[in-house]
């Protein structure tokens, strides 16, 4: 099956050369096709998921409408592609969409040998456990000789390997390639744990488990995952613009604007917000965007905070809390260069 | 010239020269489209990450294996495990499609109806859909800490089933030599007997007197050394068993599903070539006074083989293919191993690439032995 589109993916790469060869152009082809095509997860709930409408919500869907708001003023002008994790880097690659926002963990050789850029991270992960409550274990490094349940195709597996290396304990992978069959084998005892990354195990317990009192995710966080929307190489107006797409939404949130007040906030003194809503101009034609773009954003997407909130945050069902995801001025990581 | 064009052999040549060269073009296209695209995004190509660090673990391996290996090293534990889940398979649902076969024809009502069902029925589910009926099924055993033990040292649980098995011994090499020894002897014994009935028309019991001293020179070279016999016990140890062997879920499942899905198909084969084989053959053979087991060994099967092995094979590759589906269900093949590879190096081209080579060189392998064996087996000509 996964051979299968990964040899279709391989196909397309071999096609898609006598289309779209040229680098540096994706601003002028998405103007001209008047859409960005973004590409998201399956459905990975908190991040890209759709409703029964069709509807896409999620962090990563956000991160797209910013996109298409900063880009043509209206954030409906998009289009989702969603992708496996074998999928999505060649659907880059090839041109098959513009952009990638699917809780992709930015590496160094992603950023270097495979041909893309990484932006800004959209949310600070990290990979931890869930194990039945039942097991009684309290730390990860109890887990000596336990079989653990892992998706392929990501930096998971890889984790797993050096932190339990690093440790000096074993443990048997199993390796399942459809997030749905490897949360039944885990949910069926197959594995004494399941690892991934937090925010998707919370995800995972609570639409997934027949009972989610009975797991609990172990604190312990053993990587880095800084989720980042991806561009290709060589293509630096476009990895601008969807750079500063996220500054934008941050940004929002430092200085207070919401998808609620952004009107009112016209008529604010500060200069940073004059500058950043476009009432002082400049940083629009930098950008080659219309000098609206992150009032377009603030007003339809909203700002981080409110994105987060809504996805992921106290008011979804996943609940998780901001962490490393709050403002740096709140202990996070989130933080946006001045809009000069 | 004239003459020269208008002569069928000389165009027919030019026609060949033709299309060969479109081909080679086409295919010349569409690597350099590829090669320069690749280049032009700046995306590495080659297969120097073949000999990196793999860094992540596999779950059941026939050799050893860490995380500290190349990729070049795990990706011969995904062809091992393929070969192995393969050659089990095929030896399995040879067994089991034979008996449903014969079972189809037999004169009992009721033997010959549930033949029919299990074809018909195995046949029309996609096996995918069965691989997942058998992974459900095994994961839903209980877990170790209440597992199965229907047997002392025998444990049935979600985590596979675990048998004792013999510890290691140095007499262990001596007993395959001794093996090897006794199947050279067999085959030596068989020729004899062979040409000797040609010659005087005496028979000789080959076939006793070769299982005989195939198991015989073994038992003997043991029980020469003093039987040193010690088993590994498998024993619940934290969160799983350790010690012992293991037939894990995944590998149970996969070659469950294979076994029943691929039998069902040989089964067909295996009464087509029975009935291919006109009744008048046996009468023939009985007329002659032959016993009913030589009629079948030495006149129907011979005959019923040259319409059974070439469908056969095709079941095989057919089999040898079908492992990939493993990646569905967990069981670290090959392709599983390899998508993994692709991932974490980013090198798709090169990557697929490796897992169509070795598919093909597999089945060729595969094909060759059976057209080997099936030249033997036909219908010899003077």
């Amino acid at each position: 099956m996964k051979f299968l589109k990964t040899m279709a993916a391989a196909c397309l790469l071999l096609a898609a050369g006598g289309v779209s060869a040229q680098a540096g152009t994706t601003f002028d082809a998405v103007k001209a096709k008047g859409f960005v095509q973004c590409g998201v997860n399956l459905g990975l709930y908190g991040f890209s998921s759709p409703d029964d409408k069709g509807n896409w919500s999620g962090l990563d869907v956000d991160a797209c409408r910013a996109v298409a708001a900063a880009v043509f003023g209206d954030a409906s002008k998009v289009k989702f592609t969603p992708l496996s994790a074998q999928q999505r880097l060649p659907a880059l690659q090839s041109g098959e969409i513009d952009l990638l926002a699917r809780n992709t963990t930015w590496t160094l050789s992603r950023d270097t040998a495979n041909g893309l850029n990484f932006t800004v991270p959209n949310y600070y992960d990290g990979q931890g456990f869930m194990v039945p409550t039942k097991l009684k274990v309290k730390s990860a490094k109890e887990l000596d000789g336990a079989t653990i349940c892992v998706l392929p195709g990501t930096t998971t597996e890889q984790n797993l390997s050096d932190w339990f290396r690093a440790n000096k304990l074993t443990f048997k992978p199993v390796v399942i390639e459809k997030n749905e069959e490897l949360a039944a084998a885990f949910f069926s005892g197959r594995c004494d744990a399941y690892s991934s990354d937090a925010s998707q195990l919370a995800g995972i317990r609570a639409n997934e488990a027949p009972k989610p009192e009975d797991y609990v995710i172990l604190p312990d966080l053993i990587s880095k995952e800084p989720l980042t929307p991806v561009v290709r190489h060589a293509d630096d107006q476009w990895a601008d613009i969807v750079r500063w797409s996220q500054f934008a939404m941050i940004a929002g949130e430092e200085k207070g604007i919401t998808s609620k007040n952004v009107d009112q906030m016209l008529t604010s003194l500060d200069p940073e917000v004059k500058r950043i809503l476009g009432v002082t101009p400049g940083n629009g034609k930098a950008l080659g965007l219309d000098e609206k773009w992150a009032y377009s954003i603030l007003k339809q997407v909203g700002n981080y905070g409110e994105s987060f909130e809504l996805n992921v945050g106290k008011s979804s069902k996943l609940k998780l809390d901001r962490g490393l995801n709050a403002l740096y001025s709140n202990g996070g990581l989130m933080y946006s260069p001045p809009f000069k | 010239m004239r003459a020269l064009l208008y002569s069928a052999r000389f165009r027919g040549v030019i026609y060949q020269i033709l299309v060969v060269s479109a081909v080679f073009a086409l295919g010349w296209y569409l690597v350099n489209n590829t090669l320069t695209n690749l280049a032009a995004r700046g995306i590495a190509t080659g297969f120097d990450f073949l000999g990196r660090e793999a860094g992540f673990d596999i779950g059941e391996s026939p050799i050893a294996y860490s995380a500290a290996d190349s990729y070049l090293t795990a990706l011969t534990v995904g062809l091992l495990n393929t070969l192995e889940i393969a050659f089990i398979g095929i030896v399995l649902a040879t067994v089991l499609g034979t008996v449903i076969g014969i079972a189809r024809l037999s004169g009992n009502w009721l033997v010959a109806r549930l033949a029919t069902f299990y074809v018909e029925a195995v046949r029309n589910v996609p096996l995918l859909l069965q691989l997942f009926v058998w992974y459900g099924l095994v994961t839903s055993l209980p877990n170790p800490r209440q597992a199965l033990n229907p047997l002392p040292g025998i444990f049935l649980s979600n985590r596979g089933l675990k048998i004792p098995v013999p510890e290691a011994h140095p007499i262990y090499a001596a007993l395959l030599a001794a093996l090897v020894a006794g199947l050279v002897v067999a085959w030596a014994v068989k020729r004899w007997a062979v040409a000797r009935q040609e010659r005087t028309g005496r028979p000789f019991p080959w076939g006793l007197t070769g299982t005989a001293v195939v198991l015989g020179l073994p038992l003997a070279v043991f029980l020469a050394a003093g039987a040193p016999f010690t088993l590994d016990m498998p024993e619940l140890k934290g969160f799983n068993f350790s010690g012992g062997g293991t037939l894990s879920p995944e590998f149970a499942a996969l070659l469950a599903g294979l076994t029943v899905y691929t039998a069902a198909f040989i089964a067909e084969i295996v009464r087509s070539g029975i009935l291919a084989v006109p009744y008048g053959q046996t009468e023939a053979a009985m007329s002659l006074g032959l016993s009913r087991g030589k009629t079948l060994r030495l006149v129907i099967l011979p005959q019923a083989l040259r319409v059974i092995v070439p469908p056969l094979t095709s079941q095989y590759l057919n089999l040898t293919k079908n492992s990939s589906l493993a990646v569905a269900i967990g069981y670290p093949d090959l392709v599983s191993v390899a998508n993994t590879t692709i991932n974490q190096t980013g090198h798709a081209v090169e990557g697929v690439g490796i897992i169509m080579a070795v598919f093909l060189t597999i089945s060729l392998a595969l094909s060759f032995l059976m057209n080997w064996y099936n030249a033997k087996v036909a219908l010899v000509t003077r």
